[in-house]
């Protein structure tokens, strides 16, 4: 195959950026998409040009370290992540553009590289469940039912890559929050801190610059984990319940 | 699966008393030169020299049972006021190093912590998918402690130290009901309990896990209970922050030298011990399943500052991987061994077949050479024996798959048969994800053609020496989780890495490491200190040299060529005269690399290209002292077959009469030879016992 890449690039956060543009011969179908950007370096490289800095490390769609934009979609055209994305799903002759996540609150520090910092703190706030190590009672002392551990675990999948903010158009991260409010607040050992949870966490969450939900859903859509929408209405609902609790 | 095993009786051990043999000296005092006998590959073609033998000190004398709890009190205490006053710091923040971390600041003490990625979450125990090991017996299906510190030992051919061992199997519950406690979304059953199952050969169900991403849930667990110390302000976390040496002052590790990767600014931290959690080294193969950051840099410069390095050809191979489809290929993709319980593995008899469609080549011209070679196992045989048989017979021209270059690297995994006996269904309900997830990488319907399989490297045993407090010979240096060298031997099973990796981080090392810093808070360290200028000079030496070399040559295009040396020589296979050449290569490389390697941009900016590069420059080092250890080890042990030795009908042969010890190497300096100090393994309550699946 033969495809012309569009890519931007940045020299740090004060440079404003551009579109850089790249012919490549030679690209197989078996390719991932970030073997290519290897590949391209590779070349950079050798003519003497910088290579440019993205981010990527286990490179099987879990640890959440990659996330491009391509073509404008999140993680480009199929449901994954950008590292599992592979060079069948695009057609010789293509042009491809490629840019970093865009949000206020995941600044750029270098070519296709954010900082998603951001997500970190939001956990801080109170994505936890408070218990020492030690403290811990038998594994068995409280059963929970299977339906709950499956859902808690779908909520759980979230790898934290911002997909669902760099397609949403308020930059908004309900959906990363609300994985993780729904998955804690499934289970019985996240009851007790259920409340203080959810308010901590939304207030960090706007604190760090990211938008509201006005529920257009491009976040479940671009999610590499099918996060579904629902984790946001549970969001919404414990935080009204907090509310009247009064925190 | 059930191993027929001969039984070697063993003279009784002498047991209690840990060896009398002096402690490992503080710091690499330069070895004295020694007039050895000429009796080993190594030492005959002055690779290596002998040095005197270590043990283990720390370990109490006494009953198995009894070691840890005697050795958790004996441990001196540190008194809450003190524990504010006291550093700690802790490089890597996977399962081993985030559950550490978590535990000490909740006790109270300053924690320091670096990662090299973005985000603690994101470090390399995420993507272990089958389970974790603990011995809960929920099943009432007769396990015990004891029988997982039995099936580890033995699992790891004995090459591993009974008491770690022992207290690995019997801490492991606690992991599972911390981890529960987090809100780790374990399977469960309808009863609302935990569900196990077997994992790894092994006939008790012990294995917990969370759908196929267990890595994930229990290091988002760790992630969670770490996110709230930084939140508490006890732990400190520097994120892309890099350790690019260890700082050795009187004898005493006291700090890391590290650049931040944003900025490139090299910095110095101080505190009054440290540990290092950063993981395995198997990417000095190159492609492994390993992320594409994973290194031995911070390992590697603690062996250079005197920390010796445990069997450091230890590797586990695995069977099961998505074979490479090109010369571009970045890393390989590991699918779970569950597939081998109902897909046939077979190339073709003729090498003018290779080349085919599976599906035109007829029965009789297949062979299906684990049920030829192994009637009584067949596809089950362990993770070993189905490596090294795949390779032999892709050497043998009968590989399948795309050649790159003239040689096919792969063997035919067919689902045909299982899926006329059980229904697409039934198949795709048992292995849905795993079939999906090679149809997404090879474009290839799994349900129409034969997966095509590979081995790769995916785990490495090796690793820092640590006595049974996870000290290294250095004082005040610790190291937890893959990084050290203990507990698996010479192979580990499956889903016992989450295992250790927990143990040490949540549950040995904050009690071990409490004893060290009893006696600190250690005398201040400025950093104009000789030793501390010393390192950090060294650092910004080694990043000007690199981006000064101004070669021809990548930084990949010299990590691949080292890869390829190092599958070929120190492998699955290994010979003599494999490994001197493998030797000879490397050096030549290595030095090449310090003339023609071509590292572009600033030290003072985010340049991945000299991240790897540093990466890449102790990889080299470490393959050398890889080859020279699987030199000097003339054995078959684990997954290691070693030509030299094997039985009459082509299988491992261990020796325990020469080889019954963990191989610690010292670094030589850079110029000399390694040093090898051996520790004798004993064995008092696992019986030595050889292999024999035929
Ligand atoms: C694909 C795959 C599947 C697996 N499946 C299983 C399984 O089912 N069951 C099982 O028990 N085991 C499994 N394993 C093995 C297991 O996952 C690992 O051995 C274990 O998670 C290692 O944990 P760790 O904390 O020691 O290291 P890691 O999780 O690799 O963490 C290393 C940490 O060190 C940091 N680091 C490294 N170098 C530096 C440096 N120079 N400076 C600063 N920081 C640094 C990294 O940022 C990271 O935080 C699997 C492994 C792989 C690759
Ligand atoms: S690199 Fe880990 S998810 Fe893509």
């Amino acid at each position: 195959m033969k495809i012309t890449l569009k890519v931007w690039r940045q020299s740090g956060p004060k440079d404003s950026g551009g579109l850089a543009t790249y012919e490549l011969d030679d690209i197989t179908e078996d390719m991932s998409f970030l073997e290519v950007l290897d590949v391209l370096n590779e070349g950079l490289i050798t003519s003497g040009e910088e290579p440019v800095a993205f981010d990527s490390d286990c490179r099987e769609g879990i640890c959440g370290m990659c996330g491009l934009m391509i073509n404008g979609s999140a993680h480009g055209p199929e449901v994954t992540t950008t590292c599992q994305l592979h060079m069948r799903s695009f057609s010789d002759g293509e042009t491809i553009t490629v840019e970093p996540w865009r949000a206020d609150a995941f600044p750029v520090l270098k070519d296709l590289v954010v900082d998603r910092s951001a997500f970190d703190r939001i956990i801080q706030a109170g994505g936890f469940i408070s218990v020492n190590t030690g403290a811990a009672p038998d594994a068995h002392a409280v059963p929970v039912p299977k339906e709950n551990a499956d859902k808690a675990f779908a909520s759980a999948a979230c790898i934290g890559c911002g997909a669902c903010v760099a397609a949403c158009p308020n930059a908004s991260g309900m959906l990363f929050m609300g994985a993780k409010v729904t998955h804690l607040g499934l289970l019985p050992q996240g009851q007790p801190e259920r409340d203080a949870r959810v308010v901590k966490m939304v207030n960090q969450h706007d604190h760090e610059g990211f938008g509201g939900c006005t529920n257009i859903g491009e976040c479940a859509a671009a999610c590499p984990k099918e996060i579904p929408m629902d984790v946001i209405s549970q969001l919404n609902k414990d935080l009204r319940t907090a509310m009247q609790h009064g925190r | 699966m059930t191993d027929t095993i001969t039984e070697i009786p063993v003279a009784p051990t002498a047991p209690e008393a840990p060896s009398p043999a002096a402690p490992p000296a503080p710091t690499a005092p330069a070895a004295p030169v020694f007039d050895v006998p000429l009796e080993n590959a190594g030492i005959a073609h002055g690779l290596y020299r002998d040095g005197e033998n270590i043990s283990d000190t720390k370990a109490p004398p006494g009953d198995i049972q009894s070691k840890w709890t005697t050795r958790q009190f004996e441990a001196a205490l540190v008194n809450p006021a003190n524990r504010r006053k006291l550093t700690v710091i802790v490089v890597g923040t996977g399962l081993a190093g985030g559950s550490a971390c978590a535990t000490l600041g909740e006790a109270g003490y300053n924690v320091k912590a670096f990662c090299y990625q973005d985000s603690p979450r994101r470090a390399h125990s995420i993507a272990a998918q089958g389970g974790i090991n603990a011995a809960k017996n929920y099943k009432e299906d007769g396990d015990s402690t004891y029988r997982l510190f039995y099936d580890t030992v033995k699992g790891g051919d004995f090459r591993s130290r009974e008491s770690n061992v022992f207290r690995l199997a019997s801490v492991s519950t606690n992991i599972i009901d911390q981890c529960v406690a987090q809100g780790v979304p374990f399977a469960r059953e309808y009863g609302g309990l935990l569900d196990n199952r077997s994992f790894g050969g092994v006939q008790v169900s012990r294995t917990f896990y969370a759908r196929g991403q267990t890595g994930q849930q229990l290091l988002i667990g760790a992630y969670q209970a770490l996110e709230r110390q930084i939140a508490a302000g006890t732990v400190e976390m520097n994120t892309r922050h890099e350790m690019l040496e260890l700082v050795v002052v009187d004898g005493r590790a006291r700090g890391v030298i590290v650049r931040d990767m944003v900025s490139g600014k090299v910095e110095t931290h101080l505190a009054d011990a440290v540990v290092l959690a950063s993981g395995g080294y198997g990417n000095v193969f190159y492609l492994s399943t390993n992320a594409m950051g994973c290194n031995v840099t911070a390992t590697w410069r603690a062996h250079r500052q005197g920390a010796y390095f445990g069997n450091p050809c230890y590797t586990q191979i695995h069977p099961t991987c998505i074979p490479v489809s090109g010369d571009h290929q970045s890393k390989l993709t590991l699918m779970s061994e569950s597939l081998r319980n109902d897909g046939r593995i077979w190339v073709p008899k003729n090498r003018e077949d290779c080349g085919k469609d599976p599906r035109d080549i007829a029965e009789e011209d297949r062979d299906y050479y684990l049920e030829r070679i192994y009637p009584a196992f067949g596809n089950l045989v362990p993770r070993d024996i189905a490596s090294r048989q795949a390779k032999n017979v892709c050497d043998d021209g009968r590989g399948v798959g795309p050649a790159i270059g003239d040689f096919r690297r792969g063997v035919y995994l067919d689902f045909t048969d299982a899926l006329q006996r059980m229904s697409a269904e039934a198949v795709a309900e048992k292995y849905g994800n795993l079939l999906d997830m090679y149809q997404r990488i090879t474009g290839e319907n799994p349900y129409e053609v034969p997966m095509r399989i590979y081995p790769a490297v995916h785990y490495t045993m090796g690793g820092l020496w640590v006595d049974y407090d996870l000290q290294s010979n250095i004082p005040g240096l610790f190291v937890t989780g893959e990084a050290n060298f203990s507990d698996h031997g010479a192979n580990r099973l499956g889903a016992s890495a989450l295992m250790q990796g927990l143990a040490d981080g949540y549950f040995v090392l904050p009690n071990t490491i409490r004893d060290y810093l009893s006696h600190g808070p250690y005398p201040k360290v400025e950093e104009t200190d000789a030793s501390v200028v010393a390192a950090r000079t060294s650092v910004q030496a080694r990043i000007t040299k690199l981006l000064s070399i101004n070669g021809e040559r990548t930084v990949d295009s010299f990590h691949k060529e080292l890869g390829h040396i190092m599958w070929e020589y120190c492998g699955m296979e290994r010979s003599e005269t494999g490994l001197l050449k493998a030797v000879d290569l490397i050096r030549g490389l290595k030095d090449e690399f310090w003339r023609n390697v071509k590292v572009l941009g600033s030290a003072e900016d985010l340049n991945q290209s000299l991240e790897k590069a540093g990466r890449v420059a102790d990889f080299l080092e470490l393959g050398e002292l890889m080859c020279i250890d699987a030199l000097h080890r003339r054995e078959s042990c684990g997954g290691h077959f070693r030509v030299e030795s094997q039985t009459d009908d082509g299988e491992a042969l261990r020796n325990d009469d020469e080889f019954a010890y963990v191989a610690a190497w010292e670094w030589g300096g850079e110029e000399g030879m390694p040093v090898l100090h051996k520790e004798d393994l004993v064995y008092e309550y696992v019986h030595l016992k050889q292999r024999s699946y035929k």
